[in-house]
């Protein structure tokens, strides 16, 4: 008897099978993934440009099958802004991390969102420079032990986190601003469609659109994986508050 | 296109580049170069070209490295302190061999320094201002009509060669007003089709990527003897250079940009004078022609390097000859009331013809 099997999970066409480079338990692959999927919900791979920048997911080119072009280290959204005005057709995203988008690229994020420039921004904040091995980010919470903060991050020196997804929600360029995390499999399915929302903000000229994705580093926090899943559940999600800070497409 | 007008140099870049097809401008104000975003604010919407005034020279930069990554002719200009911040965009250009004209109209430094003509980013020009050992080609005009026309060629030098050109000015070239003739951009038959830019992989089989991180084993040293090889190319086809009355001269003066429009006219009154004066101006400073200094000082062992800064070309003028000339060096560093004379000048030929 012939079975008909139908695939129910299968790899997003625009990811390789490259295996990536990232540690166990760190969130970069399961975003890479709902970009990916984004990607391919819209069937717009074959015009679909990606800005990559200096951190951990700078070898995106190695794992998306897209056009990409390598940003200096907080730069992507000005190289974005270069490549979608030769291009406005093309759908831009820019992949950046906590030290890449809040602090050294900080004047590039907030003004490319004031423009309204046609592109999505995924922002992975875990809390720390991972790829420079654990120092201090903008967005390293009260206390957190780091390479550069040894005794904690102390507010009256290091001042306090950034929460980036409110700030951009500010900018009357904005179009799309919200908050998600990968640290439970429902989230996991709330961030796709909140990935999968901003490509569409941006394929339909609604203006800019900026997701934050709260992510584990448990390689740089010293922690197992489930330790550092169970963080980005607490700690984190305590300071950096889940939910959509602005989306022009839903009337007040 | 042929009626003369009259028009500032920094005008004149702008024209020239628009009319060799350049779309896209990002900068960002610094004077003396502000007539340069003014003009491109103004003119690229007519073009159907696109003008943005960034946040900073480094969000400028870096749109000019997506624009020119993504296969656009984009331009960006700036003075002193802007180059210096464009650096780190202009390093990752030539390492991930992105085409694009930057201009640098000088003004004398270090820091703010002043906004009068000045020739002392000469260094930070041809040397590479940004980190890791690269080249730009530099193009360093001397006219109003040479803003123009090397504004024009600028363009064609960065795609065919896959790489960052730079555009060596100054407060006065840029802030002057003289002749210019106009004319058509013919775009060279020959130049390379850009079928590495990203645009959306669309029909390719393979996606492209523009960048610099080579991090396999031996990835990065090859990269760099590509790039070597590129520069060694650039040498050999692109060095240009102005010469004048070398054959029977006992002193030859060599200057580039404003400078030499200053000796253009001390040279003439030593001539009055009954003094054989040869003159070699680089139009290029990177690639440097140094074959001209080589076979010039073979019959004349005595130059003398007149600059806006304390002495920076002097130094490729001496690799070139390679100690078989006697090289002197005159140069004022810069800032109000710092500009020669020609008389000043006269009198150092003058002192330098004799002894």
């Amino acid at each position: 008897m012939a079975v008909s099997v139908q695939p129910v999970f299968e790899r997003p066409k625009v990811l390789k099978t490259t295996a990536t480079h990232y540690c166990a338990g760190c969130h970069h692959g399961i975003v890479h993934r709902l970009v990916a999927e984004a990607i391919d919900h819209f069937g717009v791979q074959d015009r679909t440009i990606g800005i990559g920048s200096v951190g951990c997911s700078v070898l995106l080119y190695e794992y998306f099958d897209i056009d990409v072009v390598e940003a200096p280290h907080g730069r992507a959204p000005a190289v974005g802004t270069g490549v979608k005005r030769v291009h406005p057709d093309s759908v831009v995203f820019t992949y950046q991390g906590d030290g890449d988008l809040a602090a050294i690229g900080t004047a590039e994020i907030i003004h490319a969102a004031n423009r309204g420039e046609l592109m999505t921004v995924i922002f992975l904040n875990n809390t720390t420079y991972g790829m420079t091995g654990g120092q201090m980010a903008p967005t390293t919470l009260p206390g957190q032990v780091t390479t550069t903060s040894p005794y904690g991050r102390d507010v009256k020196v290091e001042g306090y986190p950034i929460r980036m997804a409110e700030l951009i929600a500010m900018l009357g360029g904005t179009g799309f601003s919200a908050r998600v995390a990968v640290d439970t499999p429902q989230r996991v399915l709330e961030a796709g469609k909140t990935i999968r929302k901003a490509f569409g903000m941006q394929i339909e000229k609604q203006g800019f659109a900026f997701v934050e994705v709260l992510g584990a580093c448990p390689t740089n926090w010293g922690m197992s994986a489930l330790e550092a899943n169970a963080r980005v559940s607490g700690e984190m999600m305590g300071y950096f508050p889940l939910g959509v800070y602005k989306d022009i497409t839903v009337s007040a | 296109m042929n009626n003369r007008l009259f028009v500032k140099g920094n005008e004149a870049v702008a024209m020239g580049a628009i009319e060799a097809g350049c779309r896209y401008y990002f900068g960002y104000p610094i004077t003396p170069q502000n007539d340069i975003p003014e003009y491109m604010s103004r003119e690229m919407p007519k073009v159907g070209g696109f003008f943005l005034q960034a946040e900073s020279e480094v969000a400028a930069i870096n749109m000019v490295l997506g624009a020119g990554a993504a296969g656009g002719r984009v331009m960006t200009s700036s003075s002193g302190p802007g180059i210096s911040l464009k650096a780190e965009g202009m390093s990752f250009m030539a390492g991930s061999e992105v085409p694009a004209v930057i201009v640098n109209m000088q003004r004398p430094g270090p820091g703010l320094g002043g906004i009068d003509a000045s020739q002392a980013d000469y260094f930070q020009a041809v040397k590479g201002a940004g980190h890791g050992g690269y080249r730009l080609i530099v193009l360093a005009p001397w006219s109003v009509q040479e803003l123009y026309d090397l504004g024009m060629l600028a363009f064609d030098l960065a795609d065919r060669y896959r790489t960052p050109v730079m555009i060596l000015g100054d407060a006065m070239l840029g802030q002057m007003k003289e002749a210019l003739i106009p004319h058509s951009y013919h775009r060279p038959a020959d130049l390379p089709e850009k079928d590495w830019v990203v645009c959306g992989k669309g029909r390719r089989n393979h996606a492209n990527v523009v960048k610099s991180l080579m991090l396999k084993d031996g990835e990065l040293e090859a990269h760099n003897w590509h790039l070597h090889a590129k520069y060694d190319l650039i040498k050999q086809r692109e060095t240009r250079c102005a010469t004048d009355n070398l054959d029977g001269a006992e002193l030859l003066v060599t200057a580039f940009g404003c400078a030499a429009r200053i000796a253009r006219t001390a040279i003439d009154m030593a001539r009055g004078e009954g003094m054989k004066v040869g003159m070699i101006r680089p139009v290029t400073v990177f690639p440097f022609p140094s074959e001209v200094y080589l076979q010039a000082t073979a019959r004349t062992p005595k130059v003398l390097c007149i600059e806006l800064n304390n002495g920076q070309m002097v130094e490729d003028v001496r690799l070139s000859v390679d100690r078989q000339a006697d090289v002197r060096f005159y140069g004022r560093p810069g800032g109000t009331g710092s500009l020669p004379t020609p008389e000043e000048l006269l009198e150092q030929i003058r002192k330098h013809y004799k002894d």
